[in-house]
């Protein structure tokens, strides 16, 4: 197994950026879960794990959401909890069909609110066909929690014989992603109370079932599926480059992004590419069937506006570098902490 | 994005490439001042689009990384009182003081909050009437007609509960400081456009006159830069110092006099230390006379550990600031000097030049 850098001292505490899927993330997984916990499967760092089990294969994945607000333009967390981990199970062609729920709650919080939830959660599980099979909940002393938050695991069926891989990116292949991104980071960003921006802009926040459903016929040309949450494009990929031990090289330009986001991102000083998406995701496949793949994705609404954005390389191993609108280079690296607004 | 798409034109960027290769016919070290700039120059790989034979430094323009040990420190101990809430803009919480930085000192459970506008910190003393709300203020001349704007608000308000830690600093004094040294290869200056646009030119171009040396002030897109370039190029062909103005769209001669009368009310300048440079005299903003019962640095006892100001022994971000070096010439960068953990002030923030080299650069 990989260890790198400094070890962690007696008086290191967790910040914000151990959460944020960059480069910290990254250390406590390396330096504090897998030594602990690593095995064959977790090792992969894979969205959802494939597991046998008296010879039935499944997929697993979990995830923990404790969004702020909670209740967001396109959505809240409810929605969230089940678009999330359904997302990561269809990423590794898997049909969702089974979810655990836990709910810890904070003494105070609103029956009425949390009731809005569930229905969202009800109504995203009805979407995406999957049954709410086992569910807990929790209640915190008021200041021990912030109003709530979900813990969703998922199982899926394995829809085929080799499922795409964060490994399996090779030099030729295209990268494509299903929609423009960004909008599901700002809009929270912009909801947040010290921000005033008045903004329109919807999460993208959506089941993205479909593409394991109807992707599964083009595999196994589909080499890599992953969905854009935390830390945005930009991360996804410097993932994938490392785990293929491959280059991805982008155009900055070709990479969709509305208005209502870039704009955002140029007031605050974002990098749109970090910002985080919860209904898009990319997809790497032989380049002989990505046009095919481009227009099974776009049959959908939330595919509307896939479109090639690169390509895999033999050169720039292990290394993100995009195609600056003016014709210059820049790599894209991992995010380092959170992304911070920049002053001027 | 209309304003934006036009300063980020491929046909654009590669007709001034051009122009610059044509007109380029001997080496020259040109200096952007601004770390806004040198993002934009390493964020679009504006050095690719130019001839080998110029030689782009980056400046001392990034007043978060040279906010000197001591003050972070001043800024911890403070935030450390449970009254406290330290309020300051994102890119400051991860710049390093002897032992920690303020991220840290949040996780520790300090009350430390990041602020969009100087104004949210008068807003949250307001709000907060029984806790003292202190605002670090950071920033060169840009920033300090809002800094300045927000204590003027708190006084009319009569709100005695909002403070301000200043570590404003001033860019012509470090300027004139990079091109007094003896070693200084700068030939050309890319000025600061915002700042211009609250300073105004006449500190320019008296430093053109000082230095003999041309100044082209420029905005922060792609095509702003790369236009300011070909300017300072034809210049320095033509042996012509001065000062051109490249950002006529937001930078007046005289600059903004109502920004500038509310800085002259409410601040004055000092001498200020600078992380890896030392002292440099009148390079900062204190609080006046007049407002001094909002200066953080009086109302509240010093009880940090005074840390001497210290550049580690292998770190050449001095050199780097004065342009004399680059990122990719330090052995640490890189390696035991990363974003997480910078060993200088270069590498602290996202503006400054050895974070931007990490991000965008083929290291």
């Amino acid at each position: 197994m990989k260890s790198c850098g400094i070890p962690f001292q007696p008086d290191d505490v967790i910040r914000l950026g151990h959460g944020s899927g960059g480069r910290l993330s990254e250390q406590l997984i390396e330096r504090i879960f897998l030594p602990h916990l690593g095995n064959k499967i977790l090792n992969d760092l894979e969205d959802a794990a494939l597991v046998e089990n008296d010879s039935n294969r499944v997929a697993i994945s979990t995830d923990s959401f404790v969004v702020k607000p909670i209740f967001f333009p396109g959505g809240n967390i409810g929605s969230l909890a089940v678009h999330g981990t359904v997302n990561d199970l269809a990423m590794r062609l898997a049909r969702p069909k089974f979810l655990t729920a836990a709910f810890i709650i904070e003494e105070g919080f609103l029956i009425k609110d949390l009731e809005s939830i569930v229905e969202s959660f009800a109504e995203a599980c009805r979407q995406a066909q999957v049954v709410t099979v086992a569910a807990d909940t929790k209640v915190v002393n008021k200041g021990a929690g912030d109003g709530v938050y979900i813990n969703t695991t998922g199982i899926g069926s394995i829809l085929v014989e080799s499922p795409p891989a964060v490994s399996r990116a090779k030099p030729g292949d295209i990268l494509i992603v299903s929609g423009d991104i960004g909008r599901h980071g700002i809009a929270v960003m912009c909801a947040r109370e010290n921000l005033e921006i008045e903004s329109e802009l919807l999460s993208d926040s959506t089941c993205l079932t479909f593409a394991a459903l109807e992707l599964a016929k083009h595999a196994p040309g589909i080499h890599v599926m992953r969905d854009v949450t935390r830390g945005g494009l930009a991360s996804v990929l410097t993932e994938i480059a490392v785990a293929s031990k491959v280059g991805i090289e982008i155009d900055d330009s070709a990479v969709p992004i509305c208005p209502e986001v870039r704009g955002a991102c140029e007031l605050l000083g974002l990098d749109p590419l970090y910002v985080a998406c919860e209904g898009r995701f990319i997809c790497i496949v032989e380049p002989s069937i990505a046009n095919e793949v481009v227009q099974t994705i776009k049959k959908h609404d939330p595919g509307r506006d896939a479109v090639v954005i690169g390509k895999i390389t033999e050169t720039d191993k292990n290394k993100v570098i995009s195609r600056t609108a003016i014709g210059g280079r820049r790599l894209i690296d991992k995010l380092t902490g959170d992304q911070l607004p920049r002053i001027c | 994005m209309k304003y934006v798409d036009e300063y980020r034109d491929l046909e654009l960027a590669k007709k001034i490439s051009k122009e610059i290769e044509v007109a380029c016919t001997q080496p020259w070290t040109i200096m952007e001042v601004c770390g806004g700039q040198t993002h934009t120059i390493l964020r679009y790989g504006i050095p690719d689009l130019l001839p080998d034979a110029i030689n782009l430094v980056h400046g001392p323009g990034c007043p978060v990384c040279v906010t000197p040990v001591q003050l972070i420190d001043r800024a911890i101990s403070i935030a450390n009182r449970p009254e406290v809430i330290l309020c300051t803009f994102g890119d400051m919480f991860r710049v390093p003081g002897t032992s920690e930085d303020l991220l840290t000192t949040k996780a520790k459970g300090a009350d430390v909050r990041i602020v969009y506008s100087p104004l949210d910190a008068v807003k949250l003393a307001k709000k907060h009437q029984d806790r003292k709300v202190v605002f670090f203020a950071v920033g060169f001349e840009t920033t300090a007609p809002a800094n300045a704007m927000a204590i003027k608000h708190a006084h009319n308000m009569g709100l005695e509960n909002f403070f301000v830690l200043s570590a404003q600093v001033l860019v012509p004094p470090v300027c004139s400081m990079v091109l007094s040294e003896p070693e200084c290869k700068v030939q050309g200056l890319i000025g600061p456009g915002h700042v211009c646009t609250v300073a105004g030119l006449e500190q320019y171009e008296k430093l053109s006159r000082d230095f003999s040396i041309p100044i082209v002030v420029a905005g922060f897109e792609p095509i702003d830069l790369l236009q300011a370039l070909s300017t300072c190029v034809k210049l320095l062909e033509s042996r012509s110092p001065g000062v051109v103005n490249e950002y006529s769209r937001a930078v007046e001669n005289v600059g903004n006099h109502v920004a500038q009368d509310v800085v002259n009310e409410v601040f004055s300048p000092c001498d200020r230390e600078w992380r890896a440079l030392g002292v440099i005299p009148l390079s900062g903003l204190g609080l006046s006379e007049q407002f001094s019962s909002f200066d953080a640095e009086r109302v509240f006892p010093d009880v940090s550990p005074h840390s001497k100001q210290q550049q580690p022994r292998q770190c050449i971000s001095d050199q780097i600031l004065l342009g004399n070096k680059k990122p990719t010439d330090c052995q640490e960068f890189g390696k035991s000097c990363t974003p997480e953990t910078p060993i200088g002030a270069t590498m602290v923030s996202v503006e400054g030049t050895c974070s931007n080299y990490f991000r965008f650069k083929n290291h």
